[in-house]
């Protein structure tokens, strides 16, 4: 890579490449270049797919443009199987209260590992820790049938309750934030006589609002794209998420006979769903890396 | 909880101050600590308790000791076909996506224009709902109208069955994963930029070439960062569900050749309400990524060089 960096022959312009050199920012860009086509394709096969119609979608070669395109298929998708409730149980049944109880009892959990002292802490940390391995498989069978005692079996609280209790991925990433601020803040809230909760909200929690934001738009993403937790726990259609919605929109191709338009709609579909995921991406792109290279690297 | 803090930690012997630290430090964590109790451990033991029964959440559970184990190990053929087809996931998906996305991330920590769109491009597919790139995999492998068989044919080269070939199910769901592993380029990208540029420096100036840089410098520094990958991979893979439930069915595809463990523990307890042999499953599982995660922590000992730390 230095070997990149050349050592300028002429002073103050920009040394001409050797061939060599030349030769690998050629190669470099063009394996780049190869990737970044191949890794985006599904994307622009998801979004033209869903503006065909069926003698496009069947059509060999495969249509790149569609041509016409079919721009109705989008609100037809989303609208006549339902989407906009599916949307609205995703977002307020789903993820607001569990991003909104994750980001409560994690930064008061990760509190309590990195800026309290106490005897025993560093093991129960370590225990907390241990927990991320935890296979899920290991506790769905029992939570299963204790949510199923208690009634809970289609409705949200399943997957919205737990999050009161804290994630051991949410605590270890905000424990990592809190970590950083240094103890003298605190302290002089001490001398003024404030107690630790009183520091926690007053003095820590303002100074980590950022990092607050990554573990709520981690947690929101998290439900976004949930599949599993409600395909246990919600049978009811009125009260599906988005990922139901769009399983049950699978349905529509099979191997007997695909319905009509099956294809663009489930495409149509896919797109309106992942695009906020995208929009928010690039909005908080910086917020997104960090997340994930705090927890990554420190582990 | 009582019993445990009083032999770990006798109250009496305790300073004020650690009293007062404790009792703090215990009412921050109380939220993680009654969920650990009751989300965690309770259905551990739960679950290994319903291991050993016969259960079908409509009658009470039977206990038949270790019947559902003994019948998983030596009656039920489909399980070691889904044993093996998960090894071989894991095997394969787990190098493949390391390696990959090792490399993508040092193209990356070259000096490159445009270094945060290509490092987007790779994370995009990791976080997406899963549903919807399994739905466009879905269509794309299609061997009539995808895709990938589309042009293939225009170039005059055969098709191929990526979905209905049981040889070639398992690699379909591979390339998806190698596909989806933007977050470890995005954690790779960020160790390399912490390796000190003095490094590079120095060896530059000694006359190491761009290969001897790498070896030398590169993956040493990098391999904390390969451990946490690999362990987060190996972990990952073994509980991968919904790109094989819903690309392949519930039934894993031609001869159950793409039915992962997770879907088919999904399968046994959700389809056929057998809750004792799913959990019996689940505690395999459980054993078996507990016993693999530990040997990679004992076997980095060996690989891992953690002198670059700050």
């Amino acid at each position: 890579m230095s070997a990149i960096a050349t050592p300028p022959a002429t002073p103050r312009r920009r040394a001409a490449l050797t061939p060599r050199e030349l030769l690998v920012e050629v190669l470099k860009y063009t394996v780049l270049l190869v990737l970044t086509v191949t890794w985006l394709f599904p994307f622009y096969w998801m979004f033209t797919s869903a503006i065909k119609d069926d003698p496009q979608v069947y059509t060999i070669p495969p249509v790149l443009i569609p041509n016409p395109a079919y721009w109705n298929n989008f609100a037809d998708a989303w609208g006549k199987n339902n989407f906009n409730l599916f949307a609205v149980n995703s977002v307020f049944l789903y993820a607001l209260p569990a991003t909104a109880l994750t980001v409560i009892s994690s930064a008061l959990v990760a509190y309590g590992f990195a800026r309290v002292r106490w005897p025993g802490r560093d093991i129960m940390f370590y225990i907390c820790l241990i927990t991320i391995m935890l296979p899920w498989q290991v506790t769905m069978v029992p939570l299963f049938i204790t949510f199923k005692s208690l009634g809970w079996l289609n409705s949200y609280l399943p997957l919205v309750v737990p999050n009161a209790f804290g994630s051991a991925f949410f605590i270890f990433m905000m424990r990592q934030f809190f970590m950083t601020i240094p103890e003298e803040l605190a302290d002089a809230a001490r001398i003024d006589g404030a107690g630790e909760f009183g520091i926690f909200v007053r003095v820590i929690l303002p100074l980590t609002v950022p990092a607050l934001a990554v573990v709520a738009l981690f947690r929101f993403l998290w439900a976004w794209n949930d599949f599993l937790g409600p395909l246990i726990y919600i049978n009811e259609q009125d009260l599906y998420p988005l990922a139901l919605g769009i399983n049950r929109l699978r349905a529509n191709i099979s191997a007997t006979g695909t319905n009509a338009l099956a294809y663009p709609y489930l495409m149509a579909v896919s797109t309106i769903v992942v695009s906020p995921i995208l929009l928010l991406f690039f909005m908080a792109q910086r917020t997104f890396i960090e997340g994930i290279s705090v927890t990554g690297i420190k582990g | 909880m009582q019993s445990s803090r009083a032999s770990a930690l006798p109250w009496a012997r305790l300073s004020s101050r650690d009293r007062r630290g404790l009792i703090t430090g215990l009412l921050f964590i109380s939220p993680w600590l009654i969920g650990f109790l009751a989300l965690t451990i309770y259905p551990l033991i739960y679950s290994f308790y319903v291991s050993l029964t016969r259960y079908d959440l409509l009658r009470p559970p039977v206990f038949i000791g270790m019947a559902n184990y003994v019948e998983l190990f030596t009656k039920d053929a489909q399980f070691w076909k889904v044993v093996y087809n998960t090894i071989f996931y894991v095997i394969f998906s787990v190098p493949l996506s390391l390696g990959f996305s090792f490399l993508v991330a040092n193209l990356l920590n070259a000096r490159i224009v445009g270094r945060s769109f290509f490092r987007a491009v790779m994370y995009i597919p990791a976080i997406v709902p899963g549903i919807c790139t399994a739905m466009v995999w879905l269509f794309l492998l299609n061997i009539q109208y995808g895709a990938i068989n589309g042009l293939l044919q225009s170039f005059g080269l055969p098709s191929v069955p990526f979905l209905s070939n049981p040889d070639l199910a398992k690699p379909s769901l591979i390339m998806v994963a190698v596909w989806a592993t933007g977050n470890a380029v995005v954690v790779f990208l960020a160790g390399l930029q912490d390796v000190p540029r003095s490094l590079y420096e120095a060896a530059t100036v000694d006359g190491a070439n761009g290969w001897q840089q790498f070896r030398n410098i590169t993956i040493p520094m990098s391999t904390p960062v390969i451990l946490y990958n690999l362990v987060i991979g190996f972990i990952g893979a073994f509980q991968e569900f919904t790109s094989a439930y819903l690309i392949f069915g519930v039934n894993g595809g031609p001869l159950n050749s793409a039915l992962l463990y997770s879907p088919f523990l999904y399968q046994n307890a959700f389809q056929y309400l057998r809750m004792g042999k799913a959990s019996a499953l689940a505690w395999l599982l459980f054993i078996v990524v507990v016993i693999g995660t530990m040997m990679l922590f004992r076997s980095s000992a060996r690989w891992v060089y953690y002198g670059g730390e700050k």
